[in-house]
């Protein structure tokens, strides 16, 4: 313990460019990245997945099925394959191939999450909506879209989970980023280093999770979530289903 | 043919990295599911247990698994490379996981039947092994799925740092450049959590033959 508060504090570790700050911007932009291009991908298509009924099985089928595949054998395969085609400065050759294992790893929670997001609307309400004249693009950008946040919200925190655990490994082939901590660490022998940089990670995640998880709050409509100001709590048994939410976002990586 | 000649070359190999790969992954869960059975009961029977309990687990679960795989050594005092860190930590994330999932297995449990055996002079104890749990076994196995299937690829993640099991197949394609050995652990390690997934299916199956009762028409 108390060598790793001596790593924390010796002012070398924190400068250069393989100090902990450049290691920690390194590391939530690869992730930052993959997780807005599979929101990009996943948001949309879940959508319109969820809108036309078209589909389900097929996602829910390809979604299960990457559970099964072992993340750092389809980051490595992926580095393997493309790696060598790749020609540019530093580590593009090896940044290139893990976007994409990264971005591959975050569309299917939160596309998975955002179909189910849409079919679980209260058909009432999209009965309501198309009763009050609404176009289908009207009822799933103004009533469907809204509705589904919560569910949308999980599937991005297991996402953004998923993904800053996998970079972390990406270290493992020559990436930057906290996991470069973890296995120079290891390289070098020094314990201390590669629990720095797991600590670090895992408080990056929990972070992460937090903020995700407050940003929910904020832009999930409180009709939904039932949190309304003291004084108009609703009553016990109407409390709504915030644990079935929840339940959804199982995905460890 | 490099496929084959591969296997032949390295099967020996292959097959204990298989086994140890197994071991890591279902002991974890058999582990897991002990330790989280008495931990829903309690989050479920004393309902304020409930939040923090949901919490903690949550919390747990976030900790990506190669930092839990090198924190836990120091705190265990073990050498890096024991597997045994990676039994625990799986048995972690499979308790984080299953807590909530048999305290909500549990809470599925029709009122009118727990209340019927309780008339029928069940004891609670009685009740919760008889009556609750059997009722409860298909949330649960649907939790214990999950958790069997994704230890299968968090395992896999602990040959990074050296621990020797089938993702060492990545690592060795990795260093050489290879593909062989990269699909080949793909391959496995598909096919290994399948197989478990299958198990644990058969089991729950066993264990609520109820389900497939015939309805009288």
């Amino acid at each position: 313990m108390g060598l790793i508060i001596d790593f924390l504090t010796d002012p070398a570790n924190w400068q250069g460019p393989e100090g902990i700050p450049v290691r920690l911007l390194e590391h939530i932009t690869y992730s930052a990245v993959a997780v807005l291009i599979g929101l990009a991908i996943a948001l949309p298509l879940g959508l319109l997945i969820g809108h036309t009924g078209r589909g389900t099985t097929l996602v829910a089928g390809f979604a299960n099925s990457l559970r099964a595949l072992p993340t750092i054998g389809l980051l490595i395969f992926f580095v393997v394959l493309i790696a060598p085609h790749v020609h540019g400065k530093g580590d593009t050759a090896y940044l290139i191939p893990s976007e994409i294992v990264l971005v591959l790893l975050a569309v299917p929670p939160i596309l998975s999450n955002t179909y189910a997001g849409v079919q679980n609307v209260d058909p009432a309400a999209r009965d309501a909506a198309v009763g009050m004249g609404m176009t289908g693009r009207q009822v799933l950008l103004r009533v469907e879209l809204p509705c589904s946040l919560p569910l949308v919200m999980s599937g991005l925190r297991s996402a953004a989970l998923q993904v800053i655990a996998t970079a972390t490994i990406a270290a493992y082939v020559s990436l930057g980023g906290l996991g470069r901590l973890v296995f120079d660490g290891q390289a070098q022998q020094l314990y201390p280093k590669m629990v720095t940089g797991a600590l670090l990670v895992a408080a990056l995640a929990m972070v992460t999770d937090l903020l995700i998880a407050l940003a929910q709050r904020v832009i999930v409509s409180r009709g939904l979530s039932g949190r309304y100001s003291r004084g108009r709590t609703l009553a016990r048994d109407e409390a709504p289903a915030e644990l079935a939410v929840h339940a959804a976002a199982t995905g460890q990586p | 043919m490099s496929w084959l000649r591969y296997l032949d070359q390295n099967g020996q190999q292959i097959l204990q990295w298989l086994w140890f790969h197994t071991w890591l992954s279902v002991v974890p869960v058999v582990l897991g599911l002990a330790i989280s059975l008495p931990l829903g009961w309690v989050a479920r029977r004393y309902r304020w247990t409930y939040a923090p309990l949901v919490t903690l687990s949550g919390l747990l679960y976030t900790i990506p698994s190669i930092a839990l795989f090198v924190i836990l050594p120091g705190i265990l005092g073990l050498g890096i490379l024991d597997p045994l860190n990676v039994a625990v930590a799986l048995t972690i994330y499979t308790v984080a996981l299953l807590v909530r999932v048999v305290a909500d297995g549990l809470a599925s449990v029709p009122d009118d039947v727990t209340q019927a055996a309780s008339a029928m002079g069940y004891r609670p104890v009685q009740r919760l092994m008889a009556v609750e749990l059997p009722i409860a076994v298909p949330v649960i196995a649907a939790g214990l799925r999950v958790a069997v299937v994704s230890n299968v690829s968090l395992v896999a993640v602990a040959a990074t740092i050296g621990v020797p099991e089938l993702g060492q197949l990545f690592t060795i394609g990795f260093q050489l450049a290879y593909f062989v050995p990269i699909v080949i652990g793909i391959v496995m390690c598909v096919a290994l959590a399948m197989v478990l997934d299958l198990v644990v299916v058969a089991l729950t199956r066993l264990l609520t033959p109820w389900t497939r009762a015939v309805v009288a028409p």
